[in-house]
């Protein structure tokens, strides 16, 4: 009997062989997979176990993180949340991250291993770092500033530094309190419901993610291209601009919403804002040239990241000239984000420079200590000095003698541009009113900020005159309150 | 029971006693599991438990006065069997008051740790009683026909979660078919032992194998059937599988017979296949185990063998530490058939090791009694509950890691459940009994006769080839 014993002892060992074995697969060998399966609720409970890092503006956090004592515990606050909704985005524990939240999510949940004490530190403790902080570049009084000169219209500003590519703020509304989407559970969802199924579309982020046909302002960018193709060689000179102008191939006649433009010099077409001129001068370029000049401004860029994904801003590479003529007085298939416009008033105040923009000053440790720095970056040169300095001195034009002087400021030099642009079937919607712009302290070596606003505006039925009207304005407060300090 | 020294055997047999052993032994595992408990509350809450000094006086006394049972009344007891199970117990413990922690409306550490009072007194009243275990062989066949009413019984009740394994009075429950498994193991054991000489060497010989004959054969596979029938009837598949692989072990111990083998997995492949097949609550486990990440891909969220492997997986080799882990979100039977899985979060893959090698001791112990032990009837009980407990943990360990296919058992000792607990002890008490008898310096000469020779002396009966 001794030896079937043993035998059956045998088999016990074999038994504890095989859990052994069997435990060694699931816990070592196929744990990383395991722990990765998407139904694995750990990694999300891992996630929302501490409090996450925060969003700086001016030094003080505009989000916060409250411990709710459920399974997920802590849920993201916002102490500013429709003011700086298209800044920070959201960061919900159903529907995910967006924008900065989601930019620089392994910074502000913690996982980032450059947060870690050592290297590799995470993977041998198994613990995760306390979320750092991301310090942004926007600047309170000037975001408060475009959010309350939008009011309730809807529309977006975007306001760059035009040296440095810092954005200094980005503002679109109507906005939304990320908050309602931090947590869980049927108040989340039915907000969530509620805010995508709004006409207004609270959740767009109208500076960075949408595109609008960007109208007269769009002359800016087709004058730069004139001047640095010589196609004009001097501003002031009379154009051969014929009149009426009819569009190349067809029998449209385009009209004018100024007067006086007729062979019109480019100083007094960017000036009174004339259609026949700047529609002629980018024909004249030629469309490779306008296509070149349009993504040196960065039109066409489908990468741009500040780090929150910018659209696409678009100026068509296949076009016949009748369509030229159109897409160069930002017409036809021409589209921008408010911000690329910012950007192309940036490039005209900063001399042709375009530095690459970015929102996102620096990511910090939980206790301060800096990760990681957002340097000043050139994107493009948009265009030569001279032809910057030409510009400079148009856009100033605008603002003191021409459809811009709602923007004018004391103290300080400001160049401008207006557009209106009509969209929808037959024009039927509401047209957006534009205002790009630049300002100067006097005595600055620099310029502060270049802003763009557009607004969606009932008032708008009579081009140019309503960018200056209401767009305008907006931007003048969003340039006092960057030239306040 | 003194024993003339006549007969003694030579003085290498003279095992010391090795009480002191078991007692420092016994001190280590209350403190491991005290410190256990207070680990959980450190990492919860950031505090010790305040009931810390009540847990470890309680489960202190607990050992203290099993060990004195021992001391009086098995003083020659393997030193290991004891500490071994209170450590589990305690571990147990702290495992189900960890979960407790996630789950503020359902305690079940209280009730654990009163019914480890009732199993250690059950335990007490073993040693202390039972001063022979061939006393038991004279109640083979009340053994078995109590281990029936036992399994009969709960179909009688309704049906908790599948299965008709419970017997719910008021708000008290137990699990009848638990002490079933030791009653069946001394008719097993006893009956083998008595009929071990028939079983082998007569009846047919089909190709290599020779079958018992009907006579003897009958009573035993009628026992067998059923049980196992009723077990089928009660959709406890984990117990059915337990008990047939006890009565093959046994049956194979008994004979020597590969025959037995070979017809058990036959049947037991057959059983499978048919129950796996027709049986819905089964099917939908070996569905479960072929595939545990079906649900997810269905959109209906991990199932629980998923979110058990997610656990494992998650204490990866060193594990999370005690009251850091998220073994909770197995939800329902967390703390029963599914408490290995906070043990593989929490301690990891070494903890899980410790904690095997801790069963696998328990039963190496019982089989060391069992070679030692001269009466034939002894060394089938011994073996037969050691099996019972390195069947159940394989059962159910095997089915919480994917090896096997799921089925509901409690973990011997760690799991919540009175029943099993009570038995576990039962268990322990038993081989704490036979491993007293089996180190005794002056073996009775009572039963060196007949049974004992039979193995040595059935040369050329079995085909050994």
């Amino acid at each position: 009997m001794i030896r079937y014993i043993r035998h059956a002892a045998a088999f016990c060992l074999l038994l504890l062989v095989a859990l052994l074995a069997n435990a060694a697969r699931v816990q070592v060998f196929e744990a990383d997979e395991l722990d990765d399966n998407p139904a694995n609720r750990r990694t999300t409970i891992a996630r929302y176990d501490e409090p996450r890092g925060n969003i700086l503006v001016d030094g003080r956090p505009v989000t916060g993180s409250k411990d709710t004592g459920e399974q997920l515990a802590y849920e993201r606050t916002y102490r500013y949340g429709p003011l700086y909704a298209p800044v920070t985005g959201y960061a919900s524990q159903t529907y995910g991250t967006t924008l900065i939240e989601n930019a620089e999510d392994d910074i502000l949940s913690g996982t980032d291993p450059l947060l870690a004490p050592l290297p590799l530190w995470g993977e041998v403790s198994r613990t995760r770092q306390p979320g750092g902080d991301v310090v942004t570049t926007v600047r309170d009084a000037m975001q408060r500033a475009a959010y309350e000169g939008l009011g309730n219209r809807r529309g977006a500003v975007a306001a760059v530094e035009p040296a440095t590519g810092r954005v200094l703020a980005l503002v679109s509304t109507p906005s939304y309190d990320p908050e309602r989407l931090s947590g869980t559970g049927s108040s989340v969802t039915g907000a969530w419901r509620e805010l995508n199924a709004a006409d207004s579309r609270p959740m767009l982020n109208r500076a960075i993610r949408q595109t609008y046909p960007p109208g007269s302002t769009f002359k800016i960018v087709t004058a730069a291209a004139a001047l640095d193709a010589e196609v004009v060689t001097d501003p002031d000179a009379e154009t051969d601009t014929p009149s009426p102008y009819v569009l190349p191939g067809t029998s449209t006649v385009l009209p004018n919403e100024s007067r006086g433009c007729e062979k019109a010099s480019l100083a007094d077409a960017i000036r009174v804002s004339c259609n026949t001129v700047m529609a002629h001068l980018g024909v004249e370029v030629g469309l490779d040239g306008m296509v070149e000049a349009a993504e040196r401004f960065g039109f066409n860029d489908t990468g741009l990241k500040v780090p929150s994904g910018v659209a696409k801003s678009n100026f068509d590479t296949d076009m016949s000239d009748d369509q030229l003529a159109q897409s160069s007085i930002g017409q036809f298939d021409t589209t921008a984000t408010p911000l690329q416009m910012a950007m192309v008033a940036a490039a005209v105040a900063n001399g042709g420079e375009l530095m690459y923009p970015h929102l996102v000053e620096r990511t910090t440790k939980h206790d301060g200590a800096t990760v990681h720095t957002t340097g000043s970056k050139s994107y493009h040169r948009a265009m030569n000095p001279l032809t910057a300095t030409r510009l400079r001195q148009m856009m100033i034009d605008v603002v003191q003698d021409g459809t811009g002087t709602n923007a004018a400021i004391d103290g300080a030099t400001v160049g401008g541009k207006t557009g209106t642009a009509q969209h929808g079937v037959d024009n039927s919607d509401l047209p957006y009113a534009w205002f790009i712009s630049w300002a100067q302290a006097d005595g600055a070596a620099r310029p502060a900020v270049a802003v763009a606003v557009v607004v969606e505006d009932a008032e708008a039925d009579r081009a140019d005159i309503s960018g200056g009207g209401s767009a305008a304005p907006i931007a003048r407060a969003v340039m006092e309150a960057a030239l306040e300090d | 029971m003194t024993a003339s020294t006549a007969d003694a055997p030579p003085p290498e047999l003279r095992l010391p006693r090795r009480r002191g052993v078991e007692l420092s032994l016994l001190i280590g595992a209350v403190l491991i599991s005290v410190y256990g408990y207070a680990a959980v509350g450190l990492a919860h809450d950031g505090a010790v438990p305040p009931d810390v000094a009540g847990y470890g006086g309680g489960l202190g006394l607990l050992a203290l006065l099993a060990h004195l049972a021992v001391r009086l009344r098995a003083p020659y007891a393997d030193p290991l069997l004891l500490p071994i199970a209170v450590l589990l117990n305690g571990l147990g413990l702290v495992l189900i008051y960890r979960l407790d922690l996630e789950t503020p409306g359902e305690r079940a550490a209280t009730t654990q740790l009163i019914w480890s009072t009732i199993g250690v007194a059950f335990f007490i009243a073993v040693v202390a009683f039972l001063r022979d275990h061939r006393v038991l062989q004279r109640y083979a066949y009340l053994s078995v026909a109590a281990a029936l009413v036992l399994m009969i019984v709960p179909i009688f009740f309704p049906a908790v979660n599948g299965a008709k394994i419970w017997i719910r009075i008021g708000g008290f429950s137990f699990q009848p078919g638990e002490f079933a498994k030791i009653l069946l193991a001394v008719f097993f054991a006893a009956y083998l032992a008595a009929n071990s000489n028939a079983l082998a060497y007569t009846g047919r010989k089909i190709w290599r194998f020779q079958l018992p004959t009907g006579r003897v054969l009958g009573p035993i596979v009628a026992i067998w059937l059923i049980s196992v029938g009723v077990l089928v009837l009660e959709r406890d598949l984990g117990t059915s599988l337990l008990f047939f692989g006890l009565f093959v072990i046994l049956l194979y111990v008994a004979t020597g017979r590969r025959g037995w083998i070979a017809v058990g997995l036959l049947l037991a492949a057959v059983g499978a296949f048919v129950v796996g097949s027709f049986e819905p609550h089964v099917h939908s486990r070996v569905q479960d185990w072929l595939d545990p990440f079906a649900s997810i891909d269905a959109g209906r969220g991990p199932g629980q063998l998923a979110q058990s492997l997610f656990a494992f997986a998650a204490g990866g080799m060193l594990g999370t530490g005690l009251g850091l882990g998220h073994s909770v979100l197995i939800g329902f039977a967390a703390k029963s058939d599914f408490i290995l899985a906070t043990a593989g979060e929490e301690l990891g893959y070494t903890g899980l090791t410790a904690v095997f090698l801790l069963y696998a001791l328990l039963v190496a112990r019982g089989y060391r009694a069992g070679l030692a032990l001269r009466d034939a009837f002894g060394r089938l009980l011994a073996i037969g509950l050691a099996s019972i407990l390195a069947l159940q943990v394989f059962v159910i360990a095997g089915g919480v890691t994917g090896l096997i296919p799921l089925t509901g058992m409690a973990m011997p000792f760690l799991a919540q459940g009175g029943s099993s607990v009570v038995t576990n002890w039962i268990i322990v008490a038993l081989l704490i009994r036979v491993s007293d008898l089996a180190r005794r310096p002056a073996p009775d000469d009572v039963e060196t006769g007949v049974v004992a020779a039979v193995p040595a002396e059935r040369p050329g009966a079995e085909g050994e080839r």
